[in-house]
């Protein structure tokens, strides 16, 4: 598929670029830009996860739970 | 724990109750709009959370970032472009910041600011979204007959669809804070646009066994001509889960949006819905929303393995069938006869003994799901 994506460098240590090279050899992973993105936005979606809050107070809950109730969901 | 919303907040773009009136009054003064049935659920759906984290239609940066990466412009995923297409005339001296209204069949629903008119190429929309530029697929039909600009904005619901089955809509918010009070840590959402037969009921019945909780989530809305009808599935689900699921152990809620049948990204599409539900674990089938010959089998699971940050896990579980030597339902996961003793659970079998007035066997589906069925005059859709 054609990608229009933008792209932008970041370093990392040749040993460590070496290493994954062997580690993806065989594998879906056709280059290490395309495993390091893969890993980092596994990594970046957990710690974003630690972060969000639920939009309703709790009176709303409440209501919701009364609501439930009533439709016999509860 | 309930999955987080995707994006990390539920979003709520509904119009708080005491400022509806000002704002009805206001839109006397926009521009109006009156959009089709698909676009109106749009709305809803992204009003209530179901898109999250879209607050609106897609701005161009969106849009194009979904064609070409599959995710948002700030790299959250989202493999479906929700877009308004409207016509030169119809947003005729519209600029970028008005505030226009929306309305479906004469009603006002809701508002949008304008962020962004932007032109787009149908072809290149189809080619990356559904995989083919053929006008015979369905979605790539509905996408050609579309009008020639995109608007781009966040919304504001005002009035709610009217919705015949209101009992059944629940909103993530609801499902969110039940499946909780439910007592439930992990919770698997399965999408169907069908009536139940034995098969459905096994992968259902085969997640259930390890997860606590399940979420029977069928689409109504448009779909094919020869697919159930809404009703009819609805009809048919409260009857299989009187009879034959743990009362406790399943919630069946409707969500009002269009099939989309654009195969592997409709699928990532379908789990972030569920996931915005509260879904933990989403099922995912073979050729799951495909249409005719468009799709490889298991391209929709192939495509979950480009979303490591997807927030919630696919489970790809395997066809079932009735296997007389092993006398009962069995997969290719458990059953190790060959061909001449499985007998397939057939959807298009089913379709064709219903529409001839016969009842399917039991092995195919339960006798009481299929009473319901026989019971209407025509439980397919006719004309679409
Ligand atoms: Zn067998």
């Amino acid at each position: 598929m054609e990608k229009r994506g933008k792209y932008t460098t970041v370093s990392i240590p040749v040993t460590l670029y070496n290493r994954i090279k062997r580690v993806i050899e065989g594998t879906g992973f056709t280059s290490v830009s395309s495993f390091v993105t893969y890993v980092l936005r596994e990594v970046v979606a957990s710690y974003e996860e630690e972060r969000s809050a639920e939009p309703f107070t709790e009176e709303e809950r409440e209501k919701i739970i009364e609501k439930l109730r009533k439709l016999g969901y509860l | 724990m309930v999955s987080k919303p995707h994006g990390g907040t539920l979003i709520r773009r509904v119009s708080p109750r005491d400022k509806r009136e000002t704002l009805i009054e206001e839109t006397n003064e926009m521009v109006s709009i009156d959009v089709p049935f698909d676009i109106a659920t749009d709305i809803e759906n992204i009003a209530y959370g179901v898109f999250s984290p879209l607050e609106g239609f897609v701005v161009q940066e969106d849009y194009t970032s979904i064609l070409y990466n599959m995710r948002l412009s700030n790299d959250i995923p989202w493999t479906f472009p929700i877009t308004l297409d409207v016509s030169p005339e119809e947003i005729k001296g519209v600029k970028e910041g008005d505030t226009i209204a929306i309305k479906h069949n004469g009603t006002f629903i809701a508002t949008l600011q304008v962020e962004e008119i932007y032109r787009w190429d149908k072809k290149r929309f189809a080619r990356h979204v559904y995989r083919t530029e053929d006008p015979n697929h369905p979605g790539v039909y509905k996408t050609y007959r579309k009008k020639e600009l995109l608007v781009g904005g966040k919304i504001l619901l005002i009035n709610e669809l009217p919705n015949p089955f209101y009992k059944y809509t629940l909103r993530p918010a609801e499902t969110r804070i039940l499946f909780r009070e439910k007592g439930w840590k992990t919770i698997v959402g399965f999408q169907t646009r069908n009536a139940p037969h034995i098969g459905h009921e096994y992968v259902q019945k085969s997640a259930l066994t390890f997860i606590d909780g399940l979420f029977i989530n069928p689409l109504v809305g448009w779909k094919k001509k020869n697919d159930y009808r809404d009703d009819v599935i609805i009809a048919a689900y409260e009857t299989l889960i009187k009879y034959y699921y743990p009362r406790n152990a399943v919630v069946f809620s409707i969500t009002r949006t269009p099939m989309r049948y654009a195969g592997p990204r409709e699928a990532i599409h379908h789990a972030i819905m569920r996931k915005n539900y509260g879904c933990t674990h989403f099922i995912v089938g073979r050729d799951h929303a495909g249409v005719g010959n468009y799709y490889g089998p298991y391209e929709a699971q192939e495509i979950f393995s480009e979303f490591p940050d997807l927030g919630i896990t696919p489970l790809f579980v395997k066809e079932f069938f009735y296997c007389r030597r092993c006398g009962g339902v069995a997969n290719e996961k458990v059953c190790p006869h060959s061909e001449e003793y499985r007998v397939k659970i057939s959807g298009t079998k089913i379709r064709q003994m219903i529409l001839s007035g016969q009842t399917p066997p039991e092995t195919m589906m339960r006798p009481e799901v299929a009473r319901v069925i026989l019971s209407y005059d025509n439980p397919f859709i006719e004309e679409v």
